[in-house]
């Protein structure tokens, strides 16, 4: 399991080699392009569904919904095509790619570290463990508050679109059964909204999470995501 | 026996020589050369109007009051030349007993090819007490009409998803046709009540080419249900440019801007007030400066203020939007980021300040 080749490694490496590579470049790139559309997402999203203060002028001189929805479907488009690409890199890069899509819910030893995550998040350890890749807590609310969220947010997003391109568009056929099946267009628009505000928490437990291991657990987090070198501190 | 449309022309005053022109004209300009023409004459000579039975269920008749206002095509020629509506208690003459006996009589002689109009929707609790149709509950004498017709078109938001009485708690279980009728094909035509227009259009349709339009996932036709409000909206243009009503006297409501602000449910809707308007194409909701209040889509009555645009989410509660929960739950949670962090603070300063620490290895397996 992962978890396992991670200690190895951390083990082999950790006390002489001090760094290892974790995230390779396009799982780097795919998370920042990912963060900047996630937060044009949010900002347009929340404008589209709470407009700002009405223009004056003629309606033929100003596009300000019109621009912000175009802003949102290209964002969307980049999200959409983003998490295509990370699902393809989860197959064919390293196995530390793989973790936000499978949880190793069958390993006793992984259950155990994620209690012992949440108690160290509770300040109930004195000392923190290391690990290569995502600790198990954090890939364990990786894996539902943005894997799993974000494939809904993608698959409420198409089928609000599709409404827009039409019946017969492609948008419609993959994804139009979403509206019908959640109780109709208001009710997705507003579980679309719901989810915004659920991503945008995890944004800030998932930024926050960042700066404190970095500091605490004396291992790289922040630059491991820019290099995709994990360096330990001791 | 039910009339031609032979029969009809003729009692219209039009000659037997101008029909059979009129067949020959017919298939010329269908192609179809001069064997054909003989064909459409013994056609329409011989095939009889489709009977159609309307029936109401629990119901305001809102869809009767509409239906009858129709221009295009006017509803006397609907009723009298185009259907053989032989059944409908709110407009038929005949009563009681009498009346009753036409829907057995219907039955037997057009098994399988006649329609079934539902106005309105059974109630189920109680057995079906809360709705009585000829002394018997209106579930029963439904599932019995229904049985041997061809096709069934639900009438409005009550027939085609239960409407205000199915609003919780539901005390009568009012239920939408589809569910408690299987095995037909089911025309829903939503809407509260649905444009005239739209309702004598899918009939002529039916009528005209012996099979039902083709409908959408929802089971509505998707030549009138095919678009949104919004898609069609007059005042999209404002839309996009990002004017707004912001109260219902303000500047921008005097100048027509959109309603979006004021809780109009047009991005929302899908139905043909846009483009076909009320009342022989009149006005419509929007044009009058209100808003759309989605009746024509299922659950219009439990999602919410028709004036809020951000309405409440249904398992949440009347008072939870997705804005309200999410502003609470991230309030909530950068809150306890704050607590943590100083927590977190408090706790390394302490350490520190004791003896250096040194964080233990991860222990291999």
């Amino acid at each position: 399991m992962l978890s396992q080749q991670d200690m190895l490694e951390a083990e082999r490496h950790g006390r002489q080699v001090r760094s290892i590579y974790v995230y390779e470049a396009p799982v780097r790139l795919w998370h920042w392009v990912n963060a900047l559309a996630m937060v044009v997402l949010a900002v347009t999203g929340y404008f589209i569904g709470k407009p700002l203060p009405t223009v004056p002028g003629e309606a033929a001189e100003n596009f300000v919904m019109g621009y912000l929805r175009f802003a949102h479907f290209a964002a969307a488009y980049i999200f959409a095509v983003g998490l295509l690409g990370r699902i393809y890199w989860a197959f064919v890069g390293n196995h530390h790619a793989k973790q936000i899509f499978r949880l190793p819910i069958t390993n006793g030893q992984w259950w155990s570290e994620v209690f012992f995550e949440l108690r160290w998040y509770l300040f109930l350890e004195r000392t923190p463990k290391k690990y290569v890749g995502h600790n198990p807590m954090a890939q364990l609310m990786m894996f539902f508050f943005f894997t799993v969220l974000a494939v809904g947010m993608v698959f409420t997003g198409f089928a609000l679109y599709s409404e827009g391109a039409g019946l017969g568009s492609w948008q419609d056929a993959l994804f139009g059964w979403v509206i019908p099946a959640l109780g109709g267009s208001m009710q997705v628009h507003n579980l679309h909204r719901l989810g915004m505000w659920i991503m945008m928490t995890f944004v800030l437990v998932h930024v926050y999470a960042a700066i404190r291991e970095d500091i605490m657990s004396r291992q790289s987090l922040i630059s491991t995501m820019v290099s995709g070198w994990r360096m330990f501190k001791d | 026996m039910t009339e031609t449309f032979y029969d009809v022309l003729r009692r219209q005053g039009i000659t037997r020589r101008s029909f059979l022109k009129f067949c020959s004209l017919t298939a010329t300009s269908l192609g179809l050369g001069s064997a054909a023409a003989p064909r459409i004459a013994h056609a329409l000579e011989t095939k009889p109007r489709t009977p159609v039975i309307w029936l109401h269920g629990l119901e305001c008749t809102c869809c009767s009051e509409s239906f009858i206002r129709s221009a295009h095509p006017l509803t006397k020629d609907v009723v009298l030349s185009m259907l053989s509506l032989d059944y409908d208690d709110t407009l038929m003459a005949a009563a009681g007993h009498q009346a009753e006996a036409i829907i057995e009589e219907v039955k037997k002689k057009y098994k399988g090819n006649y329609i079934v109009a539902v106005e309105g929707n059974p109630p189920l609790n109680e057995d079906g007490m809360f709705c009585i149709h000829g002394g018997r509950p209106f579930v029963e004498v439904l599932k019995e009409t229904c049985a041997d017709a061809k096709a069934i078109i639900s009438w409005g938001a009550c027939a085609s998803y239960g409407c205000v009485q199915a609003a919780k708690p539901n005390p009568t279980r009012a239920t939408p046709v589809h569910k408690v009728i299987s095995g037909k094909p089911i025309i829903n035509v939503p809407g509260c009540p649905p444009i005239a227009e739209v309702m004598t259009g899918v009939v002529t349709y039916m009528l005209t080419f012996d099979r039902i339009p083709e409908l959408d996932r929802q089971g509505r036709p998707k030549m009138f249900y095919g678009q949104r409000i919004h898609d069609k909206c007059y005042r999209r243009g404002h839309f996009d440019a990002g004017q707004f009503a912001e109260a219902w006297d303000d500047e921008g409501a005097r100048k027509g801007y959109c309603l979006y602000k004021m809780g109009c449910k047009g991005p929302t809707t899908y139905n043909a007030c846009s483009s076909m308007r009320w009342n022989g194409g009149v006005s419509w909701p929007v044009q009058s400066g209100h808003g759309c209040i989605g009746c024509s889509e299922e659950g219009f009555w439990d999602k919410g203020s028709f004036y809020d645009r951000v309405t409440s989410i249904t398992p949440f509660g009347a008072e939870s939007n997705a804005d309200t929960i999410g502003k609470a739950a991230a309030g909530t949670v950068g809150a306890a980021i704050a607590a943590h962090a100083a927590v977190t603070a408090l706790a390394r300063a302490r350490q520190k300040a004791g003896e250096p620490s040194t964080t233990s290895e991860q222990k291999g397996e």
